[in-house]
């Protein structure tokens, strides 16, 4: 994996190895918040910012410290410890200097540190090998693949809304078969690269 | 050795430098500096921002009724603020009803105190003390029910109409990390103005309710403060049907007293809702109040008895004893005090009897 172009890593993590797509990563904040464009787009930059910050903070971490200390297997517990205090710091800002965005996310904000996609990127980068700048653009293409998949499944369900869905699969229940629905779309994006 | 050690001081150190992070952040990105807060649009305080408005307002000395310590789920925290709340927050959504909205009604517990504010409250929240209280006696009434007697400070006494609650703050205590609030309605008459009595039933896993029945003795000190509650005696001529069940006896006790003390000659009948023979308690006490008050009567139903116990009195829900008991419900006015399911059905069972939906007044927990 290493001669890859971190380009192609970049388009990669949005189109073909989509975070929620074909990975199912970060499900619950994508079924939760993709009510509303607007709310899931300021989730989604969220989710980027701390997926791109994270995934450096973790590669300095495993790379620097767990590695020379041979450590490796810490990497599970010491990665949730920096991505549970990078999203306490980051609403702690947000909420000081950003406050439209601090509201209009809400309670789901604090909800990005148990969204798992952010472990799996942290995660992934280290079992592929990948170097600083193809992490750098996994996890800021991750980010954006993400952020796509929640803003077309949120103007999908505006429109569902006033769509006669049979009662018991009215809410997640829809969003669900939707987000099959896309991810079966995005198979077709497939044949253009693989970094898997 | 060193297999254990390296990893060990390692992570304690990243979390280390992790805490100590979010600590300096604290410090510095939230804090708001010194704001004003205006209460009524004449009194000012000079206030730290950061906080949430209900703590800064406890730090004030200013106390906002909350049955679940700032969690944002009792909903009773209720503020009007006219300038500097921020945006509704999502989690306050569930407990703001329209009117609240358009009054800018918000819960304390959940904004923060970050500019200037100003805020209207009810002007009777001012007489709300916090006492410093003593255990001078606590009496087993059942198996889980307890009632305590309070000795308040020498110099302070409380006011309060009879129906009212306070709030009794449960401390950090082995088991329990964190200080809470709760409420219990007052059970003793309000002319007794040094001593408050609550009627405490343990909640398995409950914070406060497990530091009363298991920490507290007789002599310990306790933080009350009050008293609230839009629950409480009216005064008039009507015919008052008292129901309770389990601890919501303590209200009706302190109209009781209230009644007994002051020789209101009021017809009262109060129907005490239990499953067991053993879930009733303080029968003597109601017994004599039928010979020393003017024309009361206690009528006391189990739900759960059988053939079995020695048992005489009303059976079935307390709702049945109303529906059959109850003739007439025009000249009448209620009193309830329990949990939601009790007060939904004797509401409605009043309500088919004839008793006006606004005279009848309950306290549901």
């Amino acid at each position: 994996m290493i001669e890859l172009n971190p380009m192609i890593i970049f388009v990669a993590a949005i189109f073909t190895n989509n975070m929620i797509f074909s990975n199912f990563l970060g499900m619950c904040s994508y079924i939760a918040v993709s009510k509303e464009i607007t709310t899931s787009l300021g989730l989604g930059q969220a989710v980027t910012f701390v997926l791109a910050c994270t995934a450096v903070i973790n590669y300095f971490i495993y790379y620097y410290i767990l590695i020379p200390f041979n450590l490796e297997f810490l990497r599970f517990i010491i990665f949730i410890i920096s991505i549970a205090a990078f999203v306490q710091l980051l609403e702690m800002i947000l909420e000081r200097y950003l406050p439209n965005l601090y509201y209009a996310l809400g309670i789901f904000l604090p909800l990005i540190t148990v969204n798992c996609a952010i472990l799996g990127v942290s995660l992934f980068m280290i079992i592929r090998n990948y170097t600083f700048l193809q992490s750098f653009a996994f996890s800021v293409g991750s980010g954006i693949g993400w952020t796509l998949a929640i803003v077309a499944l949120a103007g999908i369900r505006q429109r569902i809304k006033i769509a006669s869905v049979p009662k018991g699969l009215q809410g997640p229940g829809i969003a669900l078969i939707t987000t099959g629905l896309m991810a079966l779309a995005f198979i077709g994006f497939s044949g253009i690269v693989q970094i898997q | 050795m060193s297999n254990i050690l390296i990893p060990t001081v390692i992570f304690a150190l990243m979390s280390a430098i992790f805490a100590l992070l979010l600590t300096i952040a604290d410090r510095t990105v939230n804090n708001y500096g010194e704001v004003k807060m205006t209460i009524n649009e004449e009194k000012e305080y000079t206030v730290e921002g950061g906080s949430t408005l209900l703590s800064t307002l406890i730090e004030e000395k200013i106390f906002i009724p909350s049955a679940c310590g700032g969690k944002g789920t009792c909903g009773y925290c209720k503020v009007q603020i006219d300038e500097g709340g921020g945006p509704v927050l999502a989690t306050e959504m569930t407990h703001l009803t329209e009117d609240d909205l358009k009054n800018n009604v918000r819960l304390s517990c959940q904004c923060k105190v970050k500019q200037d504010i100003k805020i209207q409250i009810p002007e009777e929240l001012f007489n709300v003390r916090e006492y410093d209280a003593v255990v001078e006696n606590i009496t087993d009434l059942t198996d889980v029910i307890k009632l305590l007697r309070f000795k308040l400070p020498e110099d302070a006494e409380i006011n309060f109409k009879p129906g009212q609650y306070v709030q009794l703050k449960a401390p950090i205590y082995e088991g329990n990390d964190e200080e809470v609030y709760r409420a219990y309605s007052i059970a003793s008459s309000p002319t007794m103005k040094n001593y408050l009595e609550l009627v405490i039933g343990y909640v398995p896993e409950g914070i406060a309710t497990t530091y009363v029945h298991r920490h507290l003795t007789v002599g310990d000190e306790v933080s009350i403060n009050g008293p609230y509650g839009d629950f409480h005696y009216h005064d008039n001529d009507r015919e008052m049907i008292m129901v309770a069940t389990g601890t919501g006896v303590a209200p009706i006790l302190s109209l009781l007293n209230y009644m007994k003390e002051h020789n209101i000659k009021r017809k009262a009948r109060f129907y005490f809702g239990a499953k067991t023979p053993k879930d009733l308690f303080m029968l003597d006490y109601f017994k004599e109040l039928e010979e020393t008050l003017f024309d009361f009567k206690f009528i006391p139903t189990l739900s759960r008895v059988t053939d079995d116990d020695d048992w005489d009195g009303e059976r079935g829900r307390v709702n049945n004893a109303i529906d059959k008991l109850l003739e007439d419900g025009e000249d009448k006015e209620g009193y309830l005090c329990g949990n939601e399911a009790m007060i939904e059905s004797v509401v409605k069972s009043l309500t088919s009897k004839g008793v006006p939906e606004e005279l009848i007044y309950y306290d549901k927990f």
